[in-house]
């Protein structure tokens, strides 16, 4: 298979414009900034992303996401309490999906894109496919994780009925969306370029 | 929505040897954004693909008056957006008291303390990107649609959008919105107000409008119009 790099060639990561050598810092067409003036950086970018995700996730599941008051009694509870706190109401279905989205999918997103750059940095090149197709589900589902971030918002706005019940967030929503945050830069710093690469096309 | 998969994918590494010299011109080539895979791409029939034949990504796929349509779906989206916005949402009752509440209530309920950031995280996530992105793609493709020339600073209103396109996460919000019901199922009673039903409407006619963008065949136009 014929690259645009193999050719002597740079294409745009945004838009497929083919430029000459020596190619402008920016792409004509569109402006994205073209690879090849600097050393290529992503992987340490990505490391960088994927740590601050992995610090700010332990608070995360350490600390409460909720505060409820029900008829003067608060109880806390932090992201597994409240999949559990659904298991016992018997929403199944809805525990499951709080579950994926807020322990499966940040867990094995960080799995996922560490496997991504160690993998790329050992020059590996066998199951490109595998790996690629990992990476384009990491990027689609990777935001799917902000789910019990906006289920706090909402609760918080709605339940406010004073003595009855009020519900709060917790300290542990902001460091949740912190870390599915920090983790969808950390993909999008990844070139997927790099998992394609091939003999010069290497990085560093 | 009918569409041929038909694959329309040439390499430049069949007819010739790929050396620099015998290249035709980088204007005729396409490089996949993905994986750096090098294309003369003949000019693809509307609405069919063309896929990249290495790693698949969907390299151009025009469709017949795709600009003016995803202009009058921007738009829609942005009325639905402001009458999602300002409407009652959720209205819920307990023990007598009954609290409605907007998307704006949403956002604010963060707005004092510590949780001010993420108040504007929220607001940011649900209401601005998305709203900034129909605004932007509406500046850019509705000269497009008439055929005039781009407006200023197209280009970079145009690589902004796209930036922002894994920001805006209104359809996340809308199973945020499921699960929080059945959360409060048992403390209170529940009924959805005409504002979100807006917004599920605003998630199904972004998925519509996502299906028409090619940034390839938009990215060409910007450029053609604008010499």
């Amino acid at each position: 298979m014929m690259t645009a790099r193999s050719a002597g060639l740079v294409g745009c990561p945004n838009c497929g414009r083919v430029h000459d050598v020596p190619a402008p810092g920016r792409c004509q067409r569109c402006g994205w900034r073209l690879p090849g003036h600097a050393p290529d950086r992503s992987l340490q970018r990505v490391w960088a992303w994927l740590f601050a995700g992995l610090v700010v996730y332990i608070p995360a599941n350490i600390y409460p996401m909720l505060r409820t008051n029900t008829f003067g009694r608060t109880t806390e509870s932090t992201i597994l309490e409240g999949v559990v706190d659904l298991l016992h109401h018997g929403s199944y279905g809805v525990a499951l999906v709080v579950f994926v989205a807020s322990i499966v999918i940040p867990i094995g997103k960080f799995f996922a894109i560490a496997y991504l750059a160690i993998s790329v940095e050992r020059r590996e090149m066998m199951q490109v496919h595998a790996r690629h197709r990992l990476f384009e589900v990491v990027e689609f589902i990777g935001r799917w994780s902000m789910i019990d971030v906006f289920v706090v918002a909402i609760l918080a706005a709605l339940v406010q009925l004073d003595f009855a019940a009020t519900i709060n967030p917790g300290i542990a929503a902001i460091s949740f969306a912190l870390s599915v945050a920090f983790t969808m830069l950390s993909a999008q710093s990844f070139d997927p370029k790099t998992i394609w690469l091939d003999g010069d096309m290497r990085p560093r | 929505m009918s569409q041929s998969d038909q694959v329309h994918t040439s390499e430049t590494s069949r007819s010739a040897a790929p050396r620099p010299g015998h290249l035709p011109p980088v204007e005729d080539l396409v490089a996949c954004p993905t994986c750096d895979a090098l294309y003369q791409l003949p000019d693809v029939p509307k609405g069919s693909r063309a896929r990249c034949l290495r790693c698949h990504t969907v390299l151009t796929a025009p469709r017949d008056g795709a600009m003016t349509r995803i202009v009058m779906l921007a738009g829609t989206s942005v009325i639905l957006m402001l009458a999602a916005i300002f409407f009652p949402f959720l209205e819920l009752t307990a023990a007598g008291i009954t609290q409605r509440s907007s998307i704006m209530d949403v956002v604010l309920v963060f707005a004092d303390g510590p949780f001010v950031g993420l108040a504007i995280a929220v607001g940011a996530l649900i209401v601005i990107l998305p709203l900034a992105r129909f605004l932007a793609l509406i500046y850019v493709l509705a000269p497009m649609a008439f055929g005039w020339r781009p407006a200023r600073e197209a280009v970079p209103v145009f690589r902004l959008a796209e930036r922002m396109k894994p920001w805006s996460m209104a359809e996340i919000f809308i199973v945020g919105v499921a699960v929080a019901l059945i959360k409060v199922a048992g403390l209170a009673h529940l009924s959805l107000g005409p504002a979100f039903w807006a917004f599920v409407a605003l998630v199904l006619i972004t998925a519509v409008k996502d299906t028409f963008m090619c940034r390839l065949t938009i990215w060409k136009t910007l450029e053609q119009r604008s010499q």
